[in-house]
C-alpha cells in the first residue's frame, strides 16, 4: 500500500476518483457510467497531445511545445480536404496528417538547433506560420470527414469509446519505450544532467530531435482524430488543448524539471481535468466561477505535489 | 563593425527598417495623425511587454499576463468608471495577488509557468464575472489621457520613451535594480550575499501586476470599451516583445528600452503587413516569420562576436 501510494501518478487518479465520487453523490447514483464514457472520450484526446508534451517537457527545463494546437489544425484541415469525404482516402489522409506533424516537429527543432533560441519561443513563431497556413489552405470552408471515419470515432466497442481504446493503446506503446527502450532511457537522462548524458556518449541533439518530431506526430494524429470526432476541422480546434496538455502532464506527476516521467499520471490527470469541469457544470456553475476554481485546483494540485518528495 | 555594438542597435534597427517600410509604402502616415495611428495600440502592449520583462528577468514566465490585462480592462470599463474607489481597490488587490504568487512560487520552489497557467483561468473566470457581456465605458480621464493631443511630438511616442526611460533607470542604473537582475543570473550567490529572494520574487511579481495594471487602462482608454477576451493574444506578444529587444530567458538579460522597441516593432509589423496587401491569411504567419528573422540575425551577430573575441566564448 505504501509502494503504491510513493508513485507519482496516484495523486491525480485519487483526485478523478474523488471528482467522479462527487457526480454520483450528486446526481443521486444517475449517470454515473454515462459521465464516465464521455469522460473516456475528452480524456483520450488530452491523452494523445500530453503524451508528445511530457516527452518534450522530460528532455529538461525550457522544453515546451507551444505549436501543438497549430500542428492539430493544419493537420486536421489538410487531412479533411483531401480526404473530400471518401471512405477509400481515409488512410491517405492519416497518413498525411502523421507526416505534417513530423514535419512540424522537424521545423521547430531545427529553428531550436539552427538559430539556438529557447524552444518556447521557436515553437510559439513557428505555430503563427502553421495557423497561418492552416488559415490559407482552409478558407474557411468547413468538410466533413469520410462516413466511415466519422463512424469509428463516435464508436464504442464493449461500452468503450474505439477512440479511448485506440489511444490507451498508444499510451501503452509510449509507456514502453519510455521505460523499457533506449531511447526512452536516453529522454530521461538527458533531462536529469544534459551534460551527464552527452558526457555519457548519447547523442543528445538527435534524441532531442526524434522527441520534438515524436510531439508532432502525436499533435497532428489528434487533429486527425478530433476533426474526424467533431464533425470537421476548425481553425480554433486545438486552442484548449495547448492549456491542458501542459496542465495535464504536470498534474500527472511528470517533473517540470524534466527527468522523470509517467504515463499513467496522464490518464488519471486527463480524466480529473474532465470531470472536474463536469463537476462544476453538475453543480449548476456558471462559466465564470467555472473557470476560477479549475485554476485554482491547477495551482492547489502544484502545490500539494511540491510537497512530496519525489524519488528518481 | 563591433559586433557587441551591432547586437545592442539590432532591435532599434528592425524598428527603424520596418517604420522606412511603412513609410515607404504609405508616405501619408508620415505625419503626426498617422504615426498617433500606426503607434496607438503600441502603448498598452509595451507596458505587457515590461510587465512580462521583470518575470523574465528571474526566470520566471508569465503565461497570465494576457488574461490579466483583459481582467484589468474590464475592471476598468465597469467599476473603475461607476465606482472609482472600489475600482482601485480591486486593482491595488490585483497587484497584491501578483506579489502573493511570487511569494508561493519562490517558497514551494513552484515551476512559475504552471502556476500562471492556473492563474490565467482564475484572471478569465473573473473576468466574465465582471463583465459577462461585452460593453462598459472607459472612465473619461483615461480616454483623455489616451487621446492626448501632445505637441510636435504624438503621444504614443512620447509615452513609450518616457516608459522605457523610467524602467531603464529603474532596473538598469539603481543599487536594487542591479541585485534584481542578479537574482536572474545566479539566485544562490545573491542569496548569500545576505539578500532576501523572497522579497526580490515579490518585487519583481508586484511590478510585472503594476505594469499588467497599466497595460489594461491604457488598452481601455483607447478601446472605450471591454470584453473578457480583449487582450488574450498579448501573453504571447509580450514574450515575443522581449526576446525581440534583445531579452534572454535565463540569466537576468533583459533590456527595459529593448522591450519596449520589440513591442513596437511587433505593433508596427502588423501595419506594415497591411500596408503590403498581403493576404490577411497570411498576417500572423508573417509575424512570426519577422520574429525568426531577427532571431537568426542575433545568431549570426553572436557567430561573429565569438569569432572576433576567442577568450570570451
Amino acid at each position: 500500500m505504501s509502494i503504491l501510494f510513493r508513485q507519482p501518478w496516484i495523486w491525480s487518479w485519487l483526485g478523478a476518483l474523488a471528482v467522479w465520487l462527487g457526480i454520483v453523490a450528486f446526481t443521486g447514483g444517475h449517470g454515473g457510467l454515462g459521465v464516465l464514457v464521455a469522460a473516456l472520450t475528452f480524456a483520450a484526446f488530452y491523452v494523445l497531445v500530453a503524451l508528445g508534451q511530457m516527452f518534450v517537457v522530460t528532455l529538461g527545463p525550457g522544453n515546451v511545445d507551444l505549436s501543438i494546437p497549430a500542428c492539430m489544425t493544419l493537420a486536421g484541415t489538410v487531412a479533411m480536404k483531401l480526404m473530400a469525404e471518401q471512405d477509400g482516402l481515409i488512410l491517405l489522409g492519416l497518413a498525411v496528417s502523421l507526416v505534417i506533424g513530423a514535419a512540424v516537429g522537424a521545423l521547430n527543432y531545427a529553428l531550436i538547433r539552427a538559430l539556438r533560441i529557447p524552444p518556447i519561443i521557436a515553437t510559439l513563431s513557428s505555430s503563427f506560420i502553421f495557423q497561418s497556413a492552416a488559415i490559407w489552405y482552409n478558407r474557411g470552408l468547413r468538410i466533413k470527414p469520410p462516413a466511415s471515419l466519422a463512424e469509428f470515432s463516435t464508436g464504442m466497442i464493449a461500452g468503450i469509446p474505439a477512440l479511448a481504446i485506440l489511444v490507451l493503446l498508444v499510451s501503452i506503446l509510449l509507456h514502453v519505450v519510455l521505460n523499457r527502450t533506449i531511447y526512452g532511457r536516453q529522454v530521461l537522462a538527458i533531462g536529469q544532467n544534459p551534460r551527464a548524458a552527452g558526457l555519457a556518449g548519447i547523442p543528445v541533439e538527435r534524441v532531442r530531435a526524434a522527441t520534438y518530431i515524436l510531439c508532432g506526430v502525436l499533435a497532428g494524429l489528434c487533429g486527425f482524430l478530433v476533426s474526424a470526432f467533431s464533425g470537421g476541422a476548425a481553425l480554433n480546434m486545438g486552442a484548449e488543448y495547448l492549456l491542458s496538455s501542459i496542465a495535464v502532464v504536470v498534474i500527472g506527476g511528470t517533473s517540470v524539471n524534466g527527468g522523470f516521467a509517467n504515463v499513467p499520471g496522464l490518464w488519471g490527470a486527463a480524466l480529473f481535468l474532465f470531470l472536474l469541469t463536469t463537476m462544476l457544470n453538475t453543480f449548476g456553475l456558471g462559466a465564470d466561477l467555472r473557470l476560477i476554481l479549475t485554476g485554482l485546483v491547477i495551482i492547489a494540485v502544484i502545490v500539494a505535489a511540491s510537497g512530496t518528495r519525489r524519488t528518481g | 563593425m563591433n559586433p557587441v555594438l551591432l547586437r545592442r542597435i539590432l532591435p532599434a534597427a528592425s524598428l527603424a527598417l520596418i517604420l522606412a517600410a511603412i513609410f515607404w509604402l504609405q508616405p501619408r502616415a508620415m505625419s503626426y495623425f498617422g504615426l498617433n495611428l500606426l503607434l496607438n495600440l503600441a502603448v498598452p502592449i509595451a507596458l505587457a511587454t515590461v510587465a512580462q520583462m521583470f518575470l523574465l528577468c528571474v526566470n520566471d514566465i508569465d503565461l497570465s499576463i494576457g488574461a490579466f490585462v483583459s481582467l484589468v480592462a474590464c475592471i476598468a470599463a465597469t467599476w473603475l468608471n461607476d465606482t472609482p474607489l472600489l475600482g482601485i481597490a480591486a486593482l491595488a488587490g490585483l497587484v497584491a495577488v501578483y506579489a502573493g504568487m511570487g511569494a508561493l512560487i519562490e517558497l514551494r520552489q513552484l515551476p512559475s509557468i504552471v502556476v500562471t497557467l492556473g492563474m490565467s483561468f482564475v484572471w478569465l473566470g473573473l473576468a466574465v464575472m465582471v463583465l459577462p457581456t461585452p460593453g462598459g465605458k472607459a472612465p473619461d480621464w483615461i480616454r483623455a489621457l489616451m487621446t492626448l493631443k501632445t505637441p510636435f511630438v504624438p503621444f504614443p511616442v512620447i509615452a513609450s520613451v518616457i516608459l522605457a526611460l523610467v524602467v531603464h533607470f529603474g532596473l538598469m542604473r539603481t543599487a536594487y535594480g542591479a541585485v534584481l537582475r542578479g537574482a536572474g543570473g545566479n539566485p544562490r550567490s545573491v542569496a548569500r550575499a545576505g539578500w532576501s529572494m523572497l522579497r526580490i520574487k515579490v518585487t519583481m511579481f508586484a511590478l510585472a501586476g503594476f505594469f499588467g495594471v497599466l497595460s489594461g487602462i491604457a488598452l481601455i482608454g483607447l478601446t472605450t470599451s471591454a470584453d473578457a477576451n480583449i487582450a488574450l493574444r498579448y501573453t504571447l506578444l509580450a514574450i515575443a516583445g522581449v526576446i525581440l529587444g534583445g531579452g534572454e530567458f535565463t540569466g537576468g538579460r533583459v533590456s527595459p528600452i529593448g522591450a519596449v522597441i520589440g513591442a513596437m516593432t511587433l505593433t508596427l509589423a502588423g501595419s506594415f503587413l497591411s500596408f503590403l496587401r498581403l493576404n490577411p491569411d497570411w498576417q500572423i504567419g508573417a509575424q512570426g516569420a519577422i520574429l525568426i528573422i531577427v532571431l537568426a540575425l542575433r545568431v549570426l551577430i553572436s557567430r561573429a562576436e565569438v569569432r572576433t573575441s576567442p577568450g570570451a566564448a
